[in-house]
C-alpha cells in the first residue's frame, strides 16, 4: 500500500478511536447523574476496599526496600541519615501512586472486563438495552466514579503503610530511633507532594475504570473474546498510568 | 390488521457478508408471527435491528407507521418484552429482581418483588426461587425466569428468541405451550426467531421463511404444509440440501 495512504489511514484510525473512548468517557461519568447510591457504593466495596489488602501489602514492602536502597546507596557519600526522608518523599509522591494504581490495575481493570465481557457475550448488556436501561449509567458510571473516588484513598494508605513500613527496617535493621525517624519522616514532606500523589490516583483510577469498561463493553465474541479483552485491559491501563505518571510529574514539579 | 411493526427495504452487511438484502416484513397488531430460516439466514439480526440493537445499512423500521426513532422508540422501548436465547438473565440480581427489573424504577420494591413473584407462579415457578440467582437454575428453570421477565410489564409485543434451543424435548414443549397460553390470554403481538419446527406449530399464527436475506416464503401457519416452495418442504421435512461453499452463518 502506498505509504501516505497507509500513514493517513493510521491517522484517521487513531483519531477515531481516541474520540470513542472519549466520548465512551465522557457519557460514562456523566450517567452517575442520577445518582443511584447502590450501585455506587457496591462498587466503591469492589474496587476499593477490596483492594486495600493488595495495596497495603505492596506498599509494606516498597517502603520497605526502599529503606534498605537508600541507606545502603546513601552510605557511598555518608547520606544515611537521609532514609526517613527520601522514604517518605519518594512514597507519597512517585511509588505509593504509580504502584498502588498498578496493583489495582491487576485487580480492578482486569475483573471490570471480564465482567462486562461475559455480560456482553451473554446478551444480558443487549438485555439492559430491552429494559430501557442504559449501559453506561448503569455498568460504567459508577464503576468510574468508585475508581476515581477510592483510589486516591488506596494511595493515601498506601503511603502510610509504605512509610511505616521504611520505619520498621529503619528501627529494627538500620538502627535508627524510632521518634528521630519518625520526625524526619514528616520534617521535609510538603502538603504538596501529598495531595499531587493523590490527584495522580484518581487520574490512575480513572484509566483503571476506563480500560476495564472499554475493553469489556467491547469484547470480542466467546471465551477468547473475554481472555482478549481482560489482558488488553490490564496492559492498556499498566501502560497508561506510567505514561500518565510521567505527564503529571512533568506538570506537578517542574 | 393495521401493522404494529414494519420493516421495509432492510440491507446489513458485515464485511463482504450480506445478511439482510432488501428485506420487508409487516407485523399485525395481536399476531404471533413466527420467523424460520436457515443458520446464518439473517433472522437474529432482524431481531436485533428492530430493537434498535444493530443499525441498518439502508430501510427503515416503523412502528404503526412511524420511524422507530426518538418518541416513538421510547414509547416501544417500554412497551415490549424480549426472551433472549439463553434467558440472558442478569448474574448479580436474584430472580425477582431480573423479572421486576422494569418494574422497580415505577413502584415500591415490595409490590414490584410481589408482581415478580406472581409472574414467576405464572411461568410455573414457585416463590421460593424469588431470592436464588440465575447461576442456581437449571436451563429450563432460567427461561421461564427470562420469560417471566417479558411479560412482567404487560408489554404490547413479545419477541421470543431460539426460545426452546437447548431444552429437552419436554421441556422445549413445555416452554412452547407457555408462550401460546400467554399470548391466547394476553392478545399481545409476539415475533419469534426459530428453526424448531415445534415451536413453529405452536406459537405461529403466521410464518415468514429468511433465506439469504430476504423473505422466501410467508403465509399462514395452517398453509405452511401445501407451499409449493422446495426449500421450505425441505426446511419443514428436514430434509438435507446441498450447502454453497464458505455460507455457513454466523
Amino acid at each position: 500500500m502506498n505509504p501516505v495512504r497507509l500513514t493517513g489511514r493510521l491517522a484517521l484510525a487513531a483519531t477515531g478511536g481516541t474520540g470513542r473512548i472519549a466520548i465512551f468517557a465522557g457519557r460514562g461519568l456523566a450517567g452517575i447523574l442520577p445518582l443511584q447510591a447502590g450501585l455506587l457504593f457496591r462498587q466503591i466495596i469492589q474496587i476499593g476496599w477490596l483492594s486495600l489488602p493488595v495495596v497495603g501489602l505492596t506498599a509494606l514492602f516498597t517502603g520497605a526496600a526502599l529503606a534498605l536502597q537508600i541507606h545502603s546507596g546513601g552510605e557511598r557519600f555518608q547520606a544515611s541519615d537521609v532514609v526517613p526522608a527520601i522514604v517518605a518523599i519518594g512514597m507519597v509522591r512517585e511509588l505509593g501512586p504509580v504502584l498502588g494504581g498498578l496493583m489495582v490495575a491487576a485487580r480492578v481493570a482486569s475483573a471490570i472486563a471480564a465482567e462486562l465481557g461475559t455480560m456482553r457475550v451473554t446478551e444480558q448488556i443487549d438485555a439492559l438495552v430491552t429494559l430501557s436501561t442504559d449501559p453506561l449509567k448503569w455498568l460504567v458510571a459508577p464503576r468510574l466514579w468508585a475508581a476515581v473516588l477510592t483510589v486516591p484513598i488506596l494511595v493515601g494508605v498506601g503511603d502510610l503503610v509504605g512509610i511505616m513500613g521504611g520505619w520498621l527496617v529503619g528501627v529494627n535493621a538500620l538502627g535508627f530511633n524510632s521518634a528521630t525517624y519518625i520526625a524526619n519522616s514528616w520534617a521535609y514532606l510538603e502538603s504538596w507532594d501529598v495531595i499531587s500523589g493523590l490527584i495522580k490516583g484518581a487520574a490512575f483510577g480513572f484509566l483503571v475504570a476506563l480500560s476495564g469498561c472499554w475493553f469489556g463493553m467491547n469484547a470480542g465474541l466467546g471465551a477468547a473474546g473475554v481472555g482478549r479483552a481482560t489482558t488488553n485491559a490490564v496492559v492498556v491501563a499498566s501502560v497508561a498510568i506510567l505514561a500518565a505518571n510521567f505527564i503529571l510529574t512533568g506538570l506537578f514539579f517542574r | 390488521m393495521s401493522a404494529l411493526i414494519s420493516v421495509r427495504g432492510a440491507r446489513k452487511s458485515f464485511g463482504s457478508k450480506q445478511v439482510l438484502a432488501g428485506l420487508d416484513l409487516d407485523l399485525a397488531e395481536g399476531e404471533s408471527l413466527v420467523v424460520i430460516g436457515g443458520s446464518g439466514s439473517g433472522k437474529s439480526v432482524l431481531l436485533r435491528a428492530i430493537l434498535g440493537l444493530e443499525t441498518l445499512d439502508s430501510g427503515q423500521v416503523l412502528c404503526r407507521a412511524k420511524p422507530m426513532q426518538g418518541r416513538v422508540r421510547d414509547d416501544f422501548m417500554d412497551s415490549f418484552g424480549m426472551l433472549f436465547q439463553n434467558a440472558a438473565l442478569f448474574d448479580s440480581l436474584p430472580i425477582w429482581r431480573n423479572v421486576a427489573f422494569r418494574l422497580l424504577g415505577r413502584m415500591p420494591a415490595a409490590k414490584a418483588r410481589a408482581l415478580a413473584i406472581e409472574k414467576l407462579d405464572r411461568v410455573g415457578l414457585g416463590p421460593e426461587v424469588a431470592d436464588l440467582f440465575p447461576a442456581e437454575l437449571s436451563g429450563g428453570m432460567r427461561k421461564r425466569a427470562g420469560l417471566a421477565r417479558a411479560i412482567a410489564a404487560s408489554p404490547k409485543v413479545i419477541f421470543f428468541d431460539e426460545p426452546t434451543t437447548g431444552l429437552d424435548p419436554i421441556r422445549a414443549a413445555t416452554i412452547n405451550e407457555l408462550i401460546r397460553s400467554i399470548l391466547d390470554e394476553s392478545g399481545v403481538s409476539a415475533i419469534t426467531i426459530t428453526h424448531d419446527m415445534t415451536s413453529v406449530r405452536t406459537i405461529a399464527d403466521r410464518v415468514a421463511l429468511l433465506d439469504h436475506g430476504q423473505i422466501r416464503w410467508q403465509g399462514p401457519v395452517a398453509r405452511m404444509d401445501d407451499a409449493k416452495d422446495d426449500y421450505l418442504r425441505d426446511f419443514i421435512a428436514g430434509r438435507a440440501r446441498p450447502m454453497a461453499r464458505n455460507t455457513e452463518p454466523g
